[in-house]
């Protein structure tokens, strides 16, 4: 340990966004790094390697206008950190956590590294307790709770930020949690959506903070932004006992942004020329979220992610769907028939539903209706593969009256538009279409007259 | 013993660590930096030595100390090890969060086992006897068990001095006459498959309670299945349905690289639900060992090794455990990363080429043994694999499919129609089939063989007509084909499918076989009739 800066000019190679700095004396992983270029640039960097007096440094921010010459690098013996207080709320924030309102920046309470450290598994709790979105889709069929990291898979083209948008503004704990925020990530996001999202968080009575890079913005902090939000995230959530909303759009971005910077370390590409590691970087965001047992807090994650060519099997979603507890997909075909929010339950699925659903939770039928709507439903789209071959009249009645169902609970329940439904309007609406084709089962009705 | 040497690092790349310290052996365990880092020795060079750090390497620095401990990564072996959750490197993570919170920072941790606890010992040998390797000197009642204290392979001799009663781990328990004292405890490097007298053919099936699995596809005691699934079919749930409910003596659970939520679900069922057998709470049976996907990625790697080694410890006191790994494809990733950030020549995939002789020395630690002390022991293994884009084509799958005896595949389309578990009957196969004939027979009933032949004949025909019905509809087909249609329908609706949140989560095979039977009926009759 040094517990000093000090200064080199011998920087031998720049290559992008990595710089080789020759006979350094004594470094370690993860020193952040200044380099201060000509005509003021300033950047920060992170040491990735050490090898003996050369170290090889990560550039945060744009590299234009370096030189080998007039580069000074200081090392200054420190991990980075990120400032945290409560006053983050309310703020915007770039990719390299400096504000981008106007404003000063906030006073430090504490300090944290921004990697973060694993939640030790024996502290975790288990996430169960509902949050109402508002949306039947997602209440009734694929219920999101408080802990859970839940994406959404969407499409080039399909209305996902108006979803999220709409999660936003409905979005309310079941107990009406009195310190919710919502921390706001964008990656690589054009102007605008970054506009459109703005005036959603805006809209909303909740506080947030934003932590912005846009498409425009260099691709290293793109990495960074989603863990300085989470350090942040956790500060609030685990210091402060607060529910946090963590939304990140769009992990595309990222993960596009973490194959560049691989490329350029010269590592061995894997699946698509994505690093072989996406899953353990991917892991330590999304693994991220949680509650413990020592704070009231939680972080609950929507990350949005837009399938490249509308394939679920691409890593980017693959990967994801390996480590969140379930997706929301949303589906291209719905979205041409006007349904909003276009959200094909079969392949939707919340991982920790069961837990957050039933008496105390929600509603004592919930389960057993939900069972029922997804049963009938998926019976109906198999249907209709039958109706393009044979036709509507070569179909037995009791098919016609599923395929009928089908039709229905895409344009009634799915299909809801704008305005939120609460937990008991989306489960009567369920129960009334079942009721119409006729289709509750006789053990639900048992168990509805005995109560 | 080795004593310990010390050197300084000359140079860090991610995990990956070089250091000037000459005279190491291959995977001799590494202290690493003024943080004291648990690494290990993976490549040694003339002038140096090559290191991988298992713990997160942020703020290691040039010229920091290595320590080289003159030993290999080891696994601790004895009483106590039961119902607690280690992680991969075989520390205790409730002591761990006592010592850091929540969170888990790089910290030294002394011992995998509580060494001051005070046990019972009854010794079963006395001064004077002769002992060695795997004998039994004595037990010490652990919950349900009786843990026997065993002579650590590769040790022999005349007892002499034999305790009784209260001690703890750290108390010499006999001394042989050859000055060995052996402890309640001993260490097995985790790499190194532990000895046994010999390996015996596998008779009898590990009955897991999942109909489809007993009944169609059944594992042997000694055995390995694999699970592959894409995401969203099943594989956890599976697997946690297994461990809850299989019978067996032992279980250990890795979950390796998988998310961390569902582990504290797992400890919190495992506490509440009973084990039928022993009526004491589940975990009582149950060993964790946990790397979750945050977690380092190089201890990620060692934590099936961990497991495995716990493994064949019960296995050799005489247990027949399970061991249940979720899953191995985050292991394959480990070792991928790993061997990338060493710049190996990469294979397939980018996997190292190493990745199917590794799988097969460690699918081959499983298997039924008669112990060095003349016991009759078994690990069976029941391992999940995650496919990326659920492409069964990938390396890890395609190595695993040569070495395990039965395939489980799991389906998405099933899964999407909610059919659990989603194991697709058309395609998975159990080798053990024909050696389990006679055991399902003697046991449970003679027609077994044929009850199944009748039921795969009853899908594979559906399966046929499926096409045919889709262009036709059920109306366009003859009444024996509508028949099989019904009967099929019952079979996957009323018999593979199994509720993993109800009573109906175990099924006894005697059940099983009853169901079927029951289920089929309908269409030997129509069969009949017809002829």
């Amino acid at each position: 340990m040094r517990l000093a800066e000090h200064k080199y000019r011998t920087t031998s190679r720049i290559a992008g966004q990595l710089l080789h700095v020759e006979d350094v004396h004594s470094a370690r992983i993860g020193e952040v790094v200044k380099v201060i270029g000509p005509d003021n640039i300033e950047l920060e960097g992170e040491i990735l390697e050490v090898t003996k007096g050369n170290v090889l440094i990560q550039l945060f921010g744009e590299t234009r206008g370096l030189n080998l010459e007039n580069a000074d690098i200081i090392f200054t013996d420190t991990i980075r950190q990120v400032p945290l207080s409560k006053d983050i709320l309310g703020r915007r924030l770039n990719g390299s956590f400096k504000p981008i309102d106007g404003l000063p920046m906030f006073l430090a309470s504490e300090w944290r590294p921004a990697r973060g450290y694993p939640i030790n598994p024996v502290s975790r709790l288990r996430p169960e307790e509902f949050i109402e979105t508002g949306i039947s889709a997602i209440d009734g069929l694929n219920t999101l709770v408080k802990g859970q990291k839940l994406p959404i898979f969407s499409c080039a083209g399909l209305p996902a930020k108006e979803l999220v948008a709409q999660i936003l503004q409905n979005a309310k704990l079941r107990e009406s949690s009195k310190s919710f925020a919502v921390i706001f990530v964008a990656l690589g996001l054009t102007f605008h959506e970054y506009s459109f999202y703005l005036k959603a968080l805006q809209d909303i009575e909740s506080e947030f903070a934003a932590i912005i890079n846009m498409a425009d913005d260099p691709v290293m902090e793109r990495l960074m932004a989603p863990r300085f939000a989470l350090t942040a995230a956790e500060y609030l959530a685990f210091d402060h006992d607060m529910d946090i909303l963590v939304l990140v759009t769009d992990m595309t971005n990222y993960c596009d942004a973490l194959r560049e910077i691989s490329n350029a370390r010269k590592e061995l590409p894997g699946r698509r020329g994505y690093p072989g590691y996406m899953y353990s970087d991917l892991a330590s965001l999304y693994e991220r979220a949680g509650r413990i047992r020592d704070s009231k807090g939680s972080i609950t994650m929507i990350p949005v992610i837009t399938m490249p060519e509308d394939d679920i099997t691409h890593p980017i979603p693959d990967l994801t769907g390996y480590i969140t507890e379930g997706q929301i997909v949303l589906s291209r075909e719905l979205h041409q028939q006007g349904v909003f929010p276009p959200i094909d339950v079969l392949p939707s699925l919340s991982r920790l539903m069961q837990k957050g659903i039933g008496d105390e939770r929600t509603r004592e039928d919930h389960r057993d209706l939900a069972n029922q709507l997804y049963k009938h439903y998926a019976k109906g789209r198999e249907l209709k593969k039958l109706e393009a071959i044979v036709g509507r009249d070569g179909m037995a009645e009791p098919d016609q009256l599923i395929l009928d169902f089908a039709a229905e609970f895409e344009n009634q329940f799915v299909h809801q538009g704008t305005h939120a439904r609460s937990i008991y309007k989306t489960l009567d609406m369920g129960l009334e279409i079942l009721q119409t084709f006729d289709l509750v089962s006789d053990s639900f009705l048992e168990k509805q007259s005995k109560e | 013993m080795k004593t310990v040497t010390t050197g300084k690092i000359i140079s860090i790349s991610g995990a990956t660590v070089r250091t000037d310290l000459t005279g190491l052996t291959l995977f001799e365990r590494v202290s690493v930096g003024e943080q004291n880092l648990t690494g290990e020795v993976v490549r040694l060079e003339k002038d140096g030595t090559v290191l991988q750090v298992y713990e997160d390497p942020s703020g290691l620095g040039l010229d920091e100390p290595v320590k080289g401990l003159g030993v290999s990564l080891a696994t601790t072996l004895g009483p106590g090890l039961l119902s607690v959750m280690f992680d991969g490197l075989q520390r205790r993570l409730d002591v761990l969060a006592d010592k850091t919170g929540s969170f888990i920072y790089p910290i030294h941790l002394d011992s995998s086992l509580d060494l001051k606890k005070e046990w019972s010992f009854i010794p079963m040998v006395k001064d004077g006897d002769i002992v060695s390797s795997g004998d039994k000197i004595g037990y010490i009642d652990e919950g349900p068990f009786q843990h026997p204290i065993i002579v650590p392979p590769g040790t022999s001799g005349m007892v002499e001095n034999i305790s009784q009663g209260g001690i703890t781990l750290e108390e010499t328990l006999c001394k042989l006459d050859n000055g060995t004292e052996i402890l309640g405890y001993h260490s097995w490097p985790m790499r190194v498959p532990r000895p046994y007298k010999k390996k015996i053919s596998p008779k009898e099936p590990v009955i897991t309670g999942q109909r489809i699995i007993d009944f169609l596809f059944p594992l042997a005691r000694g055995g390995t299945s694999i699970i592959p699934g894409g995401f969203g079919t099943g594989k956890t749930i599976l697997e946690q349905t297994i461990a809850k409910h299989a019978d067996v003596d032992i279980v250990i659970y890795a979950g390796c690289g998988e998310r961390g939520n569902e582990m504290s679900e797992l400890i919190e069922e495992f506490l509440e639900l009973e084990d039928p057998r022993t009526n004491l709470p589940l975990m009582e049976r149950t060993v964790l060992v946990v790397n979750t996907s945050n977690m380092p990625v190089a201890a990620r790697e060692a934590s099936i090794y961990t497991a495995v080694t716990l493994g064949e410890y019960y296995r050799d006191l005489g247990f027949h455990v399970l061991l249940l790994a979720d899953s191995i494809s985050r292991w394959a990733e480990a070792l991928r990363e790993i061997s990338s950030s060493l710049e190996e020549m990469p294979g397939e995939e980018g996997y190292p080429t190493y990745l199917a002789s590794r799988l097969s020395s460690f699918v081959e630690r499983a298997g039924i043994v008669e112990t060095l002390s003349g016991d009759i022991g078994s690990l069976s293994m029941i391992l999940s694999v995650s496919p990326p884009g659920g492409d069964f084509t990938e390396p890890v799958t395609q190595s695993l499919l040569r070495t395990s005896g039965a395939f489980l595949m799991l389906d998405t389309t099933l899964a999407n129609s909610r059919h659990f578990p989603a194991i697709n009957w058309m395609q998975s196969y159990s080798l053990y089939k024909n050696i389990l004939e006679d055991y399902f027979k003697e046991n449970f009933s003679g027609d077994w063989q044929t009850l199944r032949n009748r039921c795969r004949e009853i899908l594979h025909k559906e399966e046929s007509l499926k096409e045919i019905m889709e262009i036709v509809g059920i109306e366009g087909l003859q009444e024996q084909d509508r028949l099989v249609m019904t009967v099929a329908e019952n079979i996957r609706s009323g018999f593979l499918a199994q509720n993993a949140y109800t009573d109906d989560a175990f099924c006894q095979p005697q059940k099983t076989l009853d169901i079927i039977r029951s289920v089929t009926e309908v269409y030997l009759k129509g069969k009949t009739r017809k002829a």
